[in-house]
């Protein structure tokens, strides 16, 4: 299960990457969430699958998965939340203040001209 | 105790309240309250000299460092007490000088006199300190208050130019300087300079030893403006005159000198050593009194003059070192002369130097120029000021009755002694020394003979004139005058100075030759027919022919072209290099983020592949867990969703596949066993898709056709790359266990938190920290959306506002 893991984790990483090279501000949108996603199963997947029960202390179990890459992931889900929200504004703003998406057309301006 | 380490502190400090001084007592020149600070410095020091005398060199040290054994140590011997006086003294009178020069009204002396103060105390500092690193902190910042004082009247471009190239080279030399002196530190293990000279005898052998002298005499060649590096040192005339006559050359330009002298006891000896230092100093003596006699600035004319000058020390510090060779027995006789007259004509240089920028700043203030096209006739208006041209230039030819002829007498004996050495191959080229050294004097004797008779005597011209004046305030001939009287001091009584200073300077750059008593005979006017003083005879009479006719020969200088001159290399050096590091830049630094993130992103797999390959750390094992068939399923629908955003054309399927994703990523957490995980996952997947929806309606539809085949290539290539790599780290990660798990701790929960859920228990009280950290940023993010949807800048302000 790993294996596979790891496999398709490459695969999200890819097509995150490529998005995110993208022109279309949303695309680099889109791009970010992808590869969020992927670092979230990366993570759990480092920490070993499926080796006990869910870190529930209810008695039931003899031995738990470890709970310490959940803890982390957690609270990057929250922040990814966080990030994502942000730049979605950000793309709306700078679509109707500058008129375009395009990341070809929002480069800065030159100092020597 | 002794109070030697404040000496140097005291200038720096006083430059604190300098500008307070300044602001608050405008009325007076602020230069009057500085003038105590060298003369009460140079009194203290003086009292040093009857202590060294007797040979009892004074240390004191501060620890500063001291786990890296860098000492805050102060060191005065003969050598260092030369330059400690000639600093302070010099400094005194220049700044005396500077009260009638610089008007309090209209310059900015706040500034002048805070960056001669960190001058003096910096100068001081090398001089005096024994560490290394110390050593080399001070003589950095005589670079940078040399650059603030060329750079006084930044209004004008020759000034940023001259402060600008001043500060290229000799922050050059210093690098390399740096580098030669951790070297040393290295060889000997000690970063104290008494310490290495002690240890000298391992120095020799070691296989750093010529990279280490190389680097050290770098820095020594740009502070002293030798050959090639002289170039700096005529453009930093642009500097008010008190500061060339003080920096440029009694005092600064002389450190290079003082560190030759400083590491002859440890280099001296080595054929490499004299020759790169005489070698260097002779080509330098020469260019630099042949370039003085064209030039028609009369600063100019004293920049080269000063090359020259400088040029001839350091020739006689190399030709002197050969004593090292011998050692202290009695064939280094013949080599003892050269230290001796390299650190006597250092003394009569900065009196006569000194004296001759004084004269021509007030040449330069009484009539508005330079230029001795213009000048002329003087010798009526300015009768006092030309009695001390007189004086300062004669000593420079080399006549008597002034000191330079004394100097120039044993420089003579210098290079006449070192014609008959059989070593280093100077049996073969040791007589090009008397016979460069004869040809550069008589160089000297010219333009020596035109600063006076093109300025004072020949046509009065006052309608080329700015203004006419006649002679200046007693305050600006006082300064000069007290060089001028030293000048004819120093040749009635020559061997009160041999005696206290030179004596004891000799005996620290040749520890051990002065007391075995070779024999160096005293200084002295006349000593009778000897080939020195036919020698002088001769660059008198040839002087004087090649002055008489200097019109006819001197359209020789027209003949050298432009682009053969250092000038023009180092200019087009500079110019190329700026350009060349534009285009580079401006080829990168495109504006688009894309490219950025493509040097980041390729960055990451070239680092990366390169460390699994070199470090052959790719490791693979087969799996544990059997994977199911609903997984297989999940994954599978997974890579589709994942496909549908990259390649859908329409944004509301983009956002959905990208929501099934994210319930997806939820599925897998319900089989991983983190039930939290899929909670929160699944509640903020669906606030994330909202959001996306929400925002769909403001922005544009996705358009496919973007990009070339070329860029959509690279970014394909750096994609697969990077899941590539991100895929190899995942399964070597998982294959090599390197450490235990550290989860068991959390598993006591119940026991250390009283919670039964081990996940929230690590985030909200093991890790309660990492939370709130994290919950700042969210309310740092909602702030920040909520700023950018209420925020209103009016669009013409802010495309006005960016053009």
């Amino acid at each position: 299960m790993e294996t596979l893991m790891a496999i398709i984790i490459g695969i999200l990483f890819t097509i995150g990457v490529y998005l995110v090279l993208s022109k279309s501000l949303l695309r680099i949108i889109f791009g970010t969430s992808v590869i969020a996603h992927g670092t979230h199963l990366l993570i759990i997947t480092m920490g070993g699958l499926k080796t006990g029960g869910p870190p529930l202390l209810d008695g039931r179990a003899v031995s738990y998965t470890d709970p310490l890459p959940q803890a982390l992931i957690l609270t990057a889900i929250v922040i990814n939340f966080a990030t994502t929200a942000f730049l979605l504004v950000l793309a709306y703003r700078a679509y109707s203040a500058l008129g375009t998406e395009n990341m070809d057309h929002l480069r800065g301006i030159n100092d020597n001209e | 105790m002794s109070w030697l380490y404040l000496i140097i502190l005291i200038p720096f400090l006083y430059a604190v309240i300098v500008p307070l001084i300044f602001k608050h007592i405008p009325q007076i020149h602020t230069g009057w309250f500085v003038l105590p600070i060298p003369v009460l410095l140079f009194m203290y020091l003086a009292k040093y000299v009857t202590f060294v005398a007797m040979d009892s060199p004074f240390i004191h040290s501060v620890p500063w460092i001291p786990s890296l054994g860098i000492n805050y140590a102060t060191y005065v011997d003969g050598l260092a007490l030369i330059f400690g006086l000639i600093v302070t003294g010099i400094g005194a009178l220049v700044i005396l000088y500077s009260i009638y020069y610089l008007s309090k009204e209209r310059e900015a002396l706040g500034n002048f006199y805070v960056y001669l103060l960190l001058f003096m105390g910096a100068m001081l500092g090398v001089v005096f300190s024994d560490n290394i690193i110390v050593l080399y902190m001070f003589w950095e910042l005589t670079s940078i208050s040399s650059f603030l004082l060329i750079a006084y009247w930044y209004q004008r471009k020759s000034s940023r130019y001259g402060a600008q190239k001043a500060l290229l080279i000799t922050i050059f030399g210093g690098f390399a300087m740096l580098a030669g002196l951790l070297m040393l530190a290295n060889i000997t293990d000690t970063f104290s300079i008494r310490e290495m000279i002690l240890r000298a005898d391992k120095t020799t052998a070691h296989p750093l030893f010529l990279q280490s002298m190389v680097l050290l005499l770098l820095g020594a060649f740009t502070k002293s403006a030798q050959f090639p590096f002289h170039i700096w040192l005529p453009d930093a005339m642009e500097a008010p005159t008190p500061i060339s006559a003080y920096l440029h050359s009694a005092t600064m330009v002389k450190a290079g000198i003082y560190l030759i002298a400083r590491f002859t006891p440890i280099f001296g000896g080595s054929m490499e050593w004299f020759w790169l230092v005489s070698g260097v100093g002779m080509i330098t003596l020469f260019w630099g009194s042949f370039s003085a006699v064209k030039q028609v600035d009369l600063k100019a004319m004293l920049a080269f003059s000063t090359i020259g000058q400088l040029g001839m020390i350091i020739c006689l510090l190399g030709l002197g070192s050969a004593a090292m060779y011998y050692g202290p027995v009695k064939e280094a006789a013949l080599c003892i002369p050269a230290i001796l007259a390299a650190l006597f004509h250092l003394v009569n240089h900065s009196t006569f130097k000194g004296c001759l920028f004084m004269v021509v700043g007030i040449i330069d203030y009484e009539t508005g120029t330079r230029d001795i096209r213009r000048l002329g006739g003087l010798m009526g208006l300015m009768p006092v000021t030309f009695t001390l041209a007189v004086i300062g230039s004669f000593s420079m030819a080399g006549l008597p009755p002034f000191n330079g002829f004394l100097s120039k007498e044993l420089f003579f004996t210098g290079v006449l002694n070192a014609s008959r050495l059989d070593i280093f191959r100077m049996e073969t080229w040791g007589m090009l020394f008397p016979v460069v050294a004869w040809i550069a004097s008589i160089f000297t004797f010219i333009y020596c003979m035109v600063f006076v008779f093109r300025t004072f005597a020949g046509d009065y011209q006052p309608q080329k004139l700015e203004k006419i004046n006649n002679e200046p305030a007693w305050g600006m001939l006082l300064p000069p005058a007290v060089l001028a009287s030293l000048v004819i001091l120093f040749f009635f009584f020559p061997s009160l100075l041999a005696q206290y200073l030179l004596m004891p300077a000799v005996a620290s750059v040749l520890p051990g030759f002065v007391e075995a008593s070779l024999g160096i005979g005293p200084i002295e006017a006349w000593h009778g027919w000897t080939p020195e003083l036919i020698m002088t005879i001769g660059v008198v009479v040839v002087g004087m022919i090649l002055f008489a006719n200097y019109h006819k020969w001197s359209r020789f200088y027209g003949y050298i072209p432009v682009w053969f001159t250092l000038n023009f290399a180092y200019d087009s050096l500079l110019v190329k290099t700026e350009k060349t590091f534009e285009k580079i830049t401006r080829g990168y630094m495109t504006g688009f983020i894309r490219d950025y993130l493509l040097y980041i992103f390729a960055f990451f797999v070239v680092v990366l592949a390169g460390v699994i390959l070199m470090l052959n750390s790719f490791a693979f094992n087969p799996d544990v867990n059997n994977v199911s068939m609903y997984e297989v399923v999940l994954v599978f629908v997974m890579v589709v969703a994942a496909l549908m955003v990259l390649l859908s054309r329409h944004r509301l399927v983009a956002i959905i596949s990208l929501g099934i994703m994210g319930y997806l990523v939820a599925m897998f957490f319900v089989i991983f066993r983190a039930p939290d995980l899929a909670l929160t996952q699944l509640v903020v997947e669906t606030v994330t898709t909202v959001l996306f929806l929400l925002c769909f309606y403001f922005l544009p539809d996705l358009k496919n056709k973007i990009g070339e085949i070329g860029f959509k290539a690279a970014n394909m290539a750096v994609a697969l790359g990077f899941g590539l790599i991100v895929t190899v780290i995942a399964l070597s990660a998982q294959s090599n266990r390197l450490f235990e798990t550290i989860s068991w701790f959390f598993e006591n929960s119940y026991e250390l938190a009283g919670a039964k859920n081990i996940v929230n228990a690590i985030l909200v009280d093991f890790r309660g920290f990492d939370t709130m950290l994290e919950i700042l940023v969210l309310c740092i993010a909602g702030i920040g959306v909520y700023t950018l949807i209420k925020l209103r800048l009016d669009s013409r302000k802010v495309s006005s506002k960016n053009r």
